[in-house]
């Protein structure tokens, strides 16, 4: 693409001219290399740390296909074909983890994605500068904390013992509700937590959005006739479009992953049955209790849906709206 | 000139506030809870007497902390870690940045599909463990360095800022016989100071926040950091010290006050440094959305 933008330019100078460029552009590769090598020293300890912690693991993941074991070492452990991938759907146990996994996702894309979005309208149609900076501030905050402090926070308004939430409950003659050990109500104190965390930090985006939209653009919707309402429709809403396609997109390419740290912290025996996703199933069985080939497949399985959701994602989007990732 | 506003907008106008104040008051609401459940007393604790505000105000669950041992081992270990893992994160990022952002690169495109492939299709977690673990880095404090030296976004983010600089400058330097590592260091870092300060903020809170990395690597208890401490603690496993320093004070029935000062102490630094640097950490997260 490159090449043919610098022909155009180039058909357009007198002929005298064009013979510099042409002539820049067949330097050979490796004269650029000496000019340059400084560039390239500077790229070395970036594309080492790629090779070493990304392609290596990446390469390293061949014992999904192997029966690994620690004293047979890498090369000598024996081929195993797709059976742990044949394990991990026949296996009830699996089928729920990634069930789990799915379900969390879902509740993520149908509560926690549209919140922000939601925010940055409501904020948007704030006309009073101060009050809005102060309410961003605030709604950002939450951000910041780690998922422990985060855990530690709910469980202090949660727990059945004295969480302020359950001490309300009790006071208007009502019993505690088991919120952080019962499994009726895990998926959603994790999504619930996730939007107390992310919603106004997220919200960001949508603002950056919103603020680009040419202000023209609602004027002339103001001299049609058009109230706030309809300006929201008309002009705000589509606006917004491009940001909301491509964060989906995004959403959709990470459906496995659902948040080690948020989900992990929050696991008790008692939630294990409805709150065991992918993520956590591998620490646990992979790295605790050494099944390393098994979840080397499972991790293997997730990367690839991503890949496949990704990148199919984009190409659909691509061609329903023209908005896409790369 | 204000163009007068319908009865439908006005009271959309004020539930709006409404809402927006009910927002900011959940997002406050547990940390205020926990910052006056930690300066309460025992008794009014247990009796579940503390809402938004202090009951028998005192500091004694801070002294207990503070003069705990492993709280000041795991902060001054994530100290250690933030400030190591953080220069080298911005080290790499500039003087991997700065060559990609050379268009006339020869390689660029296959260099930056190189970085790119990594952010769409992940490793998974054991071969990377088994990696670490290879470089005999388990249980040391280059666990939670190495395994995390850069960010590819945040390396597009940078390679995208240094794009927007004026070749010229660079070229100019060139022919004044500056070599590549001193441009870098007086012309392309002094002319992005804005964005490099918003990456140094978004990996040094990363680095400070996070747990799965020491969860994976680190199973010694003398190295544990801060948010592992925070973990344990909340997991109701303390270390040995702590649980002693409890029993012994008088404060044995209520181990929350306890975990109510250390959350407090963990997150106070955060809440003080997040004002000044608001700013900054909006724009970062703006930055994401212009295309590399």
């Amino acid at each position: 693409m490159n090449s043919a933008k610098l022909n155009q330019d180039t058909s357009a100078l007198p002929a005298a001219a064009v013979s510099v460029p042409v002539q820049f552009r067949r330097e050979s590769f490796w004269r650029f290399m000496k000019k340059n090598h400084g560039l390239y020293v500077m790229l070395i300890p970036v594309l080492l740390y790629f090779l070493v912690f990304r392609y290596i693991p990446l390469m390293g993941s061949v014992i999904a296909f192997k029966d690994y074991n620690i004293y047979k070492g890498f090369i000598d452990s024996e081929w195993f074909g797709f059976r742990w991938f044949e394990i991990m759907f026949s296996n009830p146990q699996y089928i729920v983890i990634i069930k789990n996994t799915l379900l969390i996702s879902l509740y993520q894309i149908v509560f926690a994605f549209p919140a922000p979005i939601l925010l940055a309208c409501l904020l948007n149609e704030l006309r009073h500068m101060a009050f809005k900076r102060s309410v961003q501030t605030v709604l950002y905050l939450p951000h910041f904390l780690s998922w422990t402090l985060v855990y530690g926070l709910a469980f202090m308004m949660l727990s059945t013992q004295s969480g302020l939430v359950n001490e309300v409950f009790k006071g208007m003659g009502q019993d505690a509700v088991p919120f952080l050990s019962s499994s009726d109500y895990f998926r959603s104190v994790i999504v619930g937590a996730g939007v107390w965390k992310e919603m106004g930090w997220s919200a960001i985006i949508f603002l950056a959005a919103l603020s680009g939209i040419n202000p023209s653009l609602y004027e002339a919707a103001k001299i049609d006739g058009a109230g706030r309402w309809k300006q929201f429709l008309n002009v705000t809403l589509p606006g917004l479009l491009p940001a909301i396609v491509i964060l989906l997109l995004l959403k959709i390419g990470n459906i496995m992953d659902v948040g080690f740290e948020s989900i992990y912290i929050f696991l008790s025996p008692t939630t294990l049955a409805v709150g065991e996703v992918l993520d956590t199933y591998a620490y646990r069985a992979g790295i605790i209790g050494g099944q390393y080939s098994f979840t080397t497949a499972i991790g293997l399985f997730k990367s690839v849906i991503g890949f496949i959701l990704l990148v199919s994602a984009n190409r659909i989007s691509r061609a329903v709206s023209g908005e896409s990732l790369y | 000139m204000r163009i007068k506003q319908s009865t439908g907008e006005k009271v959309f106008d004020f539930f709006n506030i409404a809402f927006l104040i009910l927002l900011s008051f959940i997002a406050l609401v547990p940390i205020l809870h926990v910052v006056a459940g930690s300066l309460s007393s025992p008794n009014a604790i247990i009796h579940g007497e503390v809402f938004l505000w202090p009951v028998g105000f005192t500091f004694e669950h801070f002294g207990l902390v503070i003069n705990t041992g492993p709280f000041w081992k795991a902060l001054w270990t994530t100290i250690q870690v933030v400030a190591i893992a953080t220069t080298l994160n911005m080290v790499l990022t500039v003087f991997g940045s700065y060559p990609l952002s050379k268009m006339n690169l020869r390689g660029r495109k296959s260099i930056l599909l190189f970085i790119i492939f990594t952010m769409i299709f992940h490793a998974p977690l054991i071969p990377v463990y088994m990696v670490v673990k290879e470089l005999h880095l388990l249980n040391t404090i280059w666990a939670l360095i190495v395994p995390g030296a850069v960010a590819a976004f945040n390396m597009i983010l940078c390679i995208t800022f240094f794009r927007g600089l004026p070749e010229e400058l660079f070229e100019a330097a060139k022919v004044d016989g500056m070599n590549d590592y001193r441009i870098v260091m007086q012309i392309a870092v002094p002319l992005s100071k804005p964005i490099l300060f918003t990456l140094l903020l978004f990996y040094s809170v990363g680095h400070w926040n996070s747990y799965m990395a020491p969860l994976l690597y680190i199973t010694d208890r003398d190295l544990q950091t801060l948010q592992m401490y925070i973990y344990f603690l909340m997991q109701g496993a303390l270390s040995d010290t702590t649980a002693a320093a409890a029993v012994e004070s008088s404060l044995s029935m209520v181990p929350k006050a306890l975990e109510m000062a250390t959350i407090v102490l963990a997150t106070t630094p955060i809440v003080i440094l997040y004002p000044f640097f608001q700013k900054h950490f909006v724009k970062g997260a703006t930055l994401g959305s212009v295309k590399g």
